[in-house]
């Protein structure tokens, strides 16, 4: 089973657009959100909703106010800057507890306890592209990364269950938490980038990810005509890189017309759409490429 | 005064808003680039690095002559940082938060503190403008406790940071402590969607705010009408003009390649100042 992560470094190069319209070119492959904190897949797909599971992940620490003498011992312990002083009195912020647990362990009356924490909830869903794994972080809620690999684990049994070979996984930007729960053990990872500084310095970020967790990388210049010679530039730092360049798609209002109609780039007839599948077929020559002895 | 500028959706504009509005103040002031996995801020500024400083977290190491593998530094461990079968445990230092528990839980005291590298922190002299930026390393994964280490540095009358994209644990470790929040937004839906994300987390940290859509465009069936039905202050628009995305890929500031727009920025700076 073949498992591709797009992602991008810099945020809204084009992750999201490009998934939707190669989940449909794919035709037999499940999806999977993994920009768990700011999933949009879903306002193109359009997914009907068939389970969906409260995501409890982690512990928050509260403290029983009837049993705390305010002796301050919390305040100490704790590495996160989570205990918060209110007119003499201690509370916990749990917008800044990353569950530890350590102020429970070590009050001295035991005034502090851990709760189990609802961070989200994960959907498996049906679209017009097939099977999608989606997912919801809770507002200021903790543990994306857990969310991103339970998300990515869910999409495996569903590609197993409905015998496709296939996952398209659309990642987060950036390159910590989320994005290593996202591109760990994939089989490729399409980084989309622009041709601007921006562009261009988060991909050499993400690429240098990439060779870290051993992934196979892939780059694609989106808008690559606003800027023709940083495109050029671009690639050829890419290839340095040791990243395959897939090709290029061009600048195209029409990208965000089909979005505004929640269709994917390549239902509309927007110029745009012939470059995605393009890169598409040309993703799919080095994928049997690699699939050769 | 500390303005954080957020947005859920990435590439609205954030960074391109946090320089113009440093820009547009005229006078001394702190940018602070909080987006510590793509710090762009310097591409734009070209500013002198003053300092550099290295920021670390503690993590665990074990004394092995110490260590019976009783056991208790992997029960205790949240993240699945330090397993132990019965023996000298292993540690995973990506996993770890540097909570610290388990060296105060090892009843043999087996277990003492290191300083594992996380990440940098650089300060870089514009002008006008003083910029510091974290830069994560490569494979690090736990951004927070570097964008703590930029927000330490956070001094003077005037403080723009420019946070990362999202709604999860980095955003929220910038944006704690903010004056204001300068919401950045392009009226697409997804821009609408995270948008509304975005507004989630400020109202559950209680901070004011106020949003500025980018690549404006004159119809807007999507983000204005939500605004308005939010009761949420539009602090600006900035058009969808492609000189502007031009000139960005160039590496230039707004300001700079196109001064027509000066205004915008320094009236926004004068809203916000006004709204706090």
């Amino acid at each position: 089973m073949k498992e591709i992560v797009i992602i991008s470094g810099k945020g809204g190069t084009g992750k999201t657009s490009l998934t939707a319209s190669f989940a449909l070119l794919a035709q037999n492959a499940v999806l999977a959100d993994c920009d768990v904190d700011a999933a949009d897949l879903h306002l193109i797909l359009t997914p009907n909703i068939q389970k969906k599971h409260e995501f409890w992940s982690g512990v928050e620490a509260i403290i029983d106010p009837a049993l705390c003498t305010n002796c301050g011992a919390c305040l100490n312990l704790c590495r996160f800057d989570a205990i918060k002083e209110t007119n003499g009195a201690f509370h916990i912020d749990p917008t800044a507890c990353e569950g530890c647990g350590v102020c429970a362990r070590f009050c001295p009356k035991g005034a502090v306890r851990l709760e189990k924490r609802l961070c989200g909830a994960w959907m498996v869903s049906d679209t017009r592209a097939g099977p999608m794994v989606h997912a919801r972080l809770g507002i200021a809620a903790e543990n994306s990364g857990r969310l991103v690999s339970t998300v990515r684990q869910e999409a495996r049994r569903v590609a197993e269950e409905t015998k496709r070979d296939m996952i398209l996984i659309d990642g987060p930007p950036g390159i910590g938490c989320p994005v290593i729960a996202s591109i760990s053990g994939a089989s490729a990872a399409l980084i989309v980038t622009e041709p601007t500084p921006s562009g261009e310095h988060d991909l050499l970020r993400a690429l240098e990810l990439t060779r870290h967790f051993k992934v196979p990388a892939f780059i694609c210049v989106n808008k690559w005509d606003i800027a023709p010679e940083k495109a050029e530039q671009i690639e050829k730092q890419a290839l340095a890189n040791g990243a395959t360049v897939l090709g290029r798609i061009r600048y195209d209002k029409g990208v965000t017309q089909a979005q505004k109609q929640a269709k994917a780039v390549i239902e509309t007839d927007t110029p745009s759409a012939s470059d995605i599948k393009g890169l598409w077929k040309h993703f799919q020559q080095q994928m049997e490429k690699e699939n050769q002895p | 005064m500390k303005i954080a500028v957020a947005s859920g959706k990435g590439g609205t504009g954030k960074t391109t808003l946090a320089i113009n509005l440093a820009l547009a103040a005229k006078s001394p002031v702190l940018l602070l680039d909080c987006d510590v996995e793509a710090p762009n801020a310097h591409l734009f500024l070209r500013g002198d690095l003053k300092r550099q400083h290295i920021v670390t977290i503690p993590v665990p190491e074990v004394d092995e002559t110490k260590c019976d593998g009783c056991g208790m530094c992997s029960d205790f461990c949240a993240f699945n940082a330090i397993v132990s079968f019965g023996t000298v445990p292993v540690i995973s230092h990506e996993m770890c938060h540097g909570c610290g528990g388990c060296m105060r839980v090892c009843p043999q005291k087996a277990i003492h503190e290191i300083d594992k590298r996380i990440g940098v922190v650089e300060t870089f002299s514009c002008d006008t403008i003083t910029l510091v930026q974290g830069k994560l390393d490569i494979g690090v994964a736990l951004a927070p406790p570097l964008i703590r280490a930029v927000k330490e540095e956070a001094q003077g009358d005037l403080v723009i940071i420019d946070a990362p994209p999202g709604t999860s644990c980095p955003v929220i470790a910038t944006l704690r402590e903010a004056d204001f929040v300068v919401l950045v937004t392009e009226p697409t839906p997804f821009g609408l969607n995270d948008l509304r994300l975005a507004v989630d987390v400020v109202r559950e940290l209680s901070l004011p705010f106020g949003v500025v859509i980018n690549r404006a465009e004159k119809e807007d069936a999507l983000v204005r009408p939500y605004l308005e039905a939010e009761k949420i202050a539009l602090l600006a628009s900035i058009p969808d003009d492609r000189r502007i995305a031009e000139s960005y890929a160039k590496g230039q500031t707004i300001i700079d390649a196109l001064p027509e727009y000066e205004d915008v920025f320094t009236k926004l700076l004068q809203k916000i100042r006004e709204a706090a």
